[in-house]
């Protein structure tokens, strides 16, 4: 069998692109993330797990990926921020309804925040209103008191992004 | 923030995480996460190896067995609690609780075994897993063992899971209409005091959370209620004075003396949503 080791190879697949790199087993998948991938869209608010701005998608769940090892994602299919706007730069739905509601002044919880909206999307197509505070109850929010965000995702599922 | 130099493996068996675990008294399961890499940034545990049990797919099944009874692997996540058809139709109290557990990304990697494994006194499972009879099973090199949950948790941060051992499943047994109440720090915080309530023809069974290093029965209201009816005013009269015989910590959160008060109040809700459940 695989014997326990320091470092290990890692094989993720991010955004669609393959990466294969040498890690140590301590490291964070937000670091390998930010550091490694230069994928810096991904943010560090916290580092305990409750911030929720680390949010990331993996295998499809949203993970917070402070709480999770790099080697830990090794096969696994991750989506970050960066995968939301199109080639061409276009905005994703849940981005343009943040835009025009203004559900966000800092930005710093923003990319968990839209990752997490896009989570619960993918998976409830009519979120009500409780379904969608539950679905950020993980993304902690300094600025806006959430109501912005809140109506941003209401605005996306029910298709209305510019207004 | 940078953990402790640790090392990682990832077995493909049950035999392999047991080996790994027998071998070095320094290894510790790796399950969701959602509590020992916090641990271990905290630097208030540093495990020489971590023994990542994610590709064991067998401890991630839910089923239920020809007695009725509900087979969780302790690998299950919250969210596979909440969505599993077979937990909504045997035990759905055990989903109810699960979908008020932090918040959806810790739902999607903490496991049920690592709730109780973790044996913290504030958590949800603790007294439900006691009131409800769970049976632990524990395999270790010298095969498998089976414990009862009031056997299982022994104080704060242990259990019944010796040195190279591990929890593989829960069993809960079918039959029993169960409830839980818990006052909490925010709607989906962490638990002041919880109690469960599980009724299975006899006298209710009945444990109180966050009150001690493990779960307490409340027996002098068990007694009381016996097998009776489970009237509002019957259950609240027999829990009165159940605080008393309890010595729960004080903290920034909630006095001693309060916390004896939400113990009747927990465990009188408990018992009454176990009742309307079992009325149907």
């Amino acid at each position: 069998m695989r014997e326990p080791a320091a470092h290990k190879v890692v094989k993720v697949e991010v955004n669609g692109t393959v990466y294969e790199r040498e890690v140590d087993a301590r490291r964070l998948l937000v670091h390998f993330i930010r550091d490694e991938l230069d994928l810096t869209g991904t943010h560090i608010g916290c580092d305990t797990g409750n911030c929720g701005a680390c949010t990331v998608l993996l295998d499809g769940h949203t993970v917070k990926s402070c709480m999770l090892l790099a080697v830990q994602a090794d096969g696994a299919s991750i989506e970050t921020v960066e995968s939301l706007a199109g080639e061409d730069g276009e905005l994703h739905p849940l981005q343009q309804a943040f835009s025009a509601r203004h559900a966000l002044q800092c930005g710093y919880c923003t990319p968990g925040m839209l990752m997490s909206a896009k989570y619960l999307l993918d998976n409830n197509r009519e979120p009500t209103e409780g379904e969608i505070r539950k679905a950020i109850q993980g993304n902690i929010c300094r600025c806006t008191g959430y109501w912005n965000i809140f109506e941003a995702i209401d605005a996306a599922a029910k298709g209305e992004v510019s207004a | 923030m940078l953990l402790p130099p640790v090392e990682y493996v990832r077995p493909s068996s049950l035999a392999d995480a047991l080996a790994v675990l027998e071998a070095d008294e320094g290894a510790r399961a790796l399950a969701g996460g959602q509590t020992l890499i916090n641990v271990m940034k905290a630097r208030a545990a540093a495990p020489d190896v971590l023994v990542d049990l994610a590709g064991l797919e067998e401890l991630r099944t839910i089923s239920r067995g020809a007695d009725g009874a509900l087979e969780l692997g302790a690998m299950a996540t919250y969210t596979q609690l909440v969505l599993s058809p077979e937990v909504n139709e045997s035990h759905p109290v055990v989903a109810e609780v699960a979908e008020t557990i932090a918040d959806v990304q810790v739902r999607n990697r903490g496991t049920i075994g690592g709730n109780v494994c973790s044996s913290d006194p504030t958590n949800h499972f603790l007294p439900l897993m006691v009131a409800l009879e769970a049976r632990m099973t524990i395999a270790g090199a010298g095969g498998e063992r089976t414990v009862s949950a009031e056997e299982f948790f022994l104080g704060v941060y242990m259990t019944a899971v010796g040195p190279g051992e591990l929890l593989t499943r829960i069993t809960l047994p079918g039959g029993r209409s169960a409830g839980f109440s818990a006052v909490t720090l925010g709607a989906d915080g962490t638990c002041i005091v919880n109690a469960a309530a599980g009724l299975n023809g006899g006298a209710p069974r009945i444990a109180i959370g966050c009150v001690d290093a493990i779960p307490v029965r409340a027996g002098e209201m068990e007694r009381r209620l016996g097998g009776g009816e489970l009237g509002e005013e019957a259950v609240r009269e027999a829990a009165r004075g159940l605080g008393a015989g309890l010595d729960p910590p004080s903290d920034v959160h909630a006095s001693a003396e309060y916390r004896r008060h939400l113990a009747e109040l927990c465990a009188a809700r408990a018992v009454l949503q176990a009742a309307e459940r079992r009325r149907g």
